[in-house]
């Protein structure tokens, strides 16, 4: 019968299965970092265990960490701490660890696939909901909780439910300005934010297997955002070309053998899905969301909602609180919005191509007299130091942008990179949630692209008319 | 793990859609390494003003659902990210049970290994125990989980769904850790086929 993907690595997996019990699978890579484990470690030490596989078990420190001068030590204590935790503990229990000063450092999901770890076929899990980045190499990964972090420690397993699958296929060409962060806010917007609930999504289509690797990361990264664990693709030509020659890509076979066995993860022709849901690339237009849930998006050229036309009243409620938090009209046009920070970085939109993307719209101009901070915060030291070979980071800074150290910075702002109460940013992150920038902060979410555009602009516009130079 | 069988507690209302784990605790209170003392800290940019005393204006706030155990919510409750800190935060302050029309896959997870129980209810439940909720001061509801029942004060008792072997867990607080090593043999067995060395 045919398979899909998520069936072929849960079945390669299931260590033992029994009636009334979930569940026992198989964990082959476990990601960890400094915020959601060390409540795990304490555990395994109060019950005396061990790490099982520490081989399979590889740790970076990215929520917390300055983007700043990194010889400096750590200002503030409870950073300090948390971090200087996860060093001793990777240290007790023989883990490895990409520490501040390692090259190979960086938020744990563009690292993951950067080093070549992730792999097809491969289970991995990581105590962050953003762990579905990885599904786009044809990995099965999901986020789990710290208990969860612990129960993986100590046996590299968990106890997991199968869940339902859900196809979501992009067909057609993308049209030239819209981009893998726009597809992604597009799906949400379509299925909602609780739509993938319960189910795993894979992503199918000519325009999938169109995009580059690092594309596919941005779309399975924001997965999560439309409530679904793990969102996955099929490897193809794009998923080995792209791993190959990558630091932790095994040694002992050869390139053939690899290829030819990552090749037999991909979903069957004609296997079935529980769901399915269509999105025709070619009518998605830039995006912006508006609210503070990543379902609140319109396009570029839309408008925010008028309230007396959304017939449902939790949804009526839930729209007006977000407008009266956002500072924003209902029926404005979304062109008129403007912000005053402009933040690019995140594991949904730090890497590579995406410093590329804002470059190429920064090129030649300087932010707009409005924005009083741009921060560009490469994904990891790797991309950082691969832009600066291509001179990203000068075009940035003679724009008047900050070019910073790599983590997770003003995504969540667990570090010194916050926003201000009443603060708006066009992000390239991935929740508008209030306050997830800083406490009264105001998020817009948007493509690379679009959020450089909005910084030289002063206000959001749409990037398919930019005049490059 | 704490086992959980019998609830009887006042019910606080948090009237919110897709109420997130931003918002359960921000992220200034991640910085912890303990698994305890986060109770001041939930819905911390919601309950509190600026200057730090209680928001007025918060529901949950009012003297009357002082000591609750039972959260009533509303769609996607615990959306966003896998921080356990979440469901800390709420056991810390005393919930021991969460009502809800859905919950986020990852949240609902973390609540079972902390053992709250998450439950789930029609729309028409939901809004209905809203009603009950904000018309009767000192509101309180039995949750018996063996039974799969909620015994309301003056209404028919609800019953709910749940996975047998959440349930299981639950009722007998039981170390999934030890319920997976009692499997040791097999996890070996897998590597070696596997031949993960």
């Amino acid at each position: 019968m045919a398979k899909s993907i998520y069936e072929k690595i849960w079945e390669a997996h299931v260590v033992h299965e029994e009636p009334g019990q979930d569940p026992i699978l198989y964990v082959d890579l476990h990601l960890i970092h400094e915020v959601t484990s060390p409540q795990a470690f304490e555990g395994l030490r109060i019950s005396r265990r061990k790490v099982r596989r520490p081989e399979m078990t590889f740790a970076t420190m990215d929520h917390n960490i300055p983007t700043t001068d990194r010889s400096k030590p750590i200002a503030d204590p409870l950073s300090k701490r948390q971090v200087d935790t996860l060093t001793a503990n990777c240290k007790k229990f023989g883990v490895t660890c990409f520490d501040m000063q390692d090259v190979r450092n960086g938020i744990v999901h563009v690292i993951g696939p950067e080093l070549g770890l992730t792999q097809p076929g491969m289970t991995i899990v990581c105590g962050d909901s953003h762990t579905a980045t990885h599904g786009a190499l044809g990995a099965l990964a999901f986020g789990v909780g710290t208990s969860e972090v612990e129960h993986v420690l100590a046996t590299q397993t968990l106890l997991q439910k199968k869940s339902k699958t859900m196809e979501v296929r992009v067909e057609d060409v993308l049209p030239p300005g819209v981009t893998a962060k726009d597809v992604i806010l597009a799906i949400i917007g379509k299925i909602g934010t609780a739509g993938g609930t319960g189910y795993i999504i894979e992503y199918t289509g000519d325009t999938i297997r169109n995009m580059t690797l690092e594309e596919r990361l941005t779309v399975c990264n924001m997965t999560i955002e439309a409530g679904a664990r793990a969102g996955l693709i099929s490897p193809d030509a794009t998923t080995f070309a792209y791993l190959k020659g990558r630091d932790f890509i095994p040694k002992d076979k050869s390139w053939e053998t690899l290829v030819s066995e990552w090749s037999k993860w991909a979903s069957d022709p004609g296997c079935s899905y529980d769901r399915a849901v269509v999105l025709k690339a070619s009518e998605v237009e830039p995006q912006v969301t508006w609210g503070t849930s990543p379902g609140m998006v319109a396009s570029i050229n839309g408008k925010t909602p008028i309230l007396s036309q959304l017939s449902d009243p939790n949804e009526r409620l839930a729209a007006r609180k977000a407008l009266k938090y956002m500072g924003l009209d209902e029926g404005m046009p979304m062109r008129d919005i403007q912000p005053n920070k402009v933040f690019i970085g995140s594991c949904t939109n730090g890497r590579l191509e995406d410093l590329r993307a804002a470059a190429k719209v920064v090129k030649g101009y300087k932010l707009h007299p409005r924005i009083e901070q741009g921060l560009i915060v490469p994904g990891s030291t790797r991309v950082k130091r691969l832009a600066e070979a291509e001179g990203l980071d000068r075009i940035f800074k003679e724009a008047g942008f900050e070019w910073r150290e790599a983590g997770c910075s003003m995504c969540l702002a667990m570090n010194a990179d916050v926003l201000n109460p009443g603060d708006r940013c066009a992000a390239t992150t991935n929740r508008n949630f209030e306050g997830r920038q800083g406490k009264g902060g105001r998020t817009h979410l948007v493509s690379p692209a679009m959020a450089a555009a909005a910084g030289i602009a002063g206000h959001f516009t749409d990037v398919r008319d930019w005049e490059f130079k | 793990m704490r086992s959980f069988t019998t609830l009887t507690g006042i019910v606080a209302p948090l009237d919110s859609l897709n109420v997130d784990t931003d918002q359960i605790i921000p992220k200034q209170f991640l910085k912890r390494i303990e698994r305890t003392g986060y109770e001041d800290f939930l819905f911390y940019d919601w309950r509190y003003l600026e200057d730090g005393t209680a928001n007025p204006d918060f529901e949950m706030n009012a003297p009357r659902y002082r000591g609750a155990s039972i959260l009533l919510t509303r769609d996607n409750f615990g959306c966003g990210s896998s921080r356990e800190h979440a469901p800390w935060a709420l056991d810390n302050y005393g919930f021991r049970c969460i009502l809800a029309t859905s919950f986020a896959d990852i949240f609902y997870n973390n609540c079972f290994n902390n053992g709250i129980l998450p439950i789930l209810l029609p729309p028409e439940t939901i809004e209905r125990l809203f009603r009950e909720v904000r018309a009767k001061e000192g509101y309180a509801l039995t949750v018996d989980l063996p039974a799969q029942s909620i015994t309301c004060p003056d209404t028919a008792r609800i019953p709910f769904d749940i996975h047998p072997f959440k349930k299981e867990c639950l009722v007998n607080g039981w170390d999934q850790i030890g319920l997976t090593l009692r499997h040791e043999d097999k996890i070996a067995e897998y590597e070696r086929k596997r031949g993960i060395a």
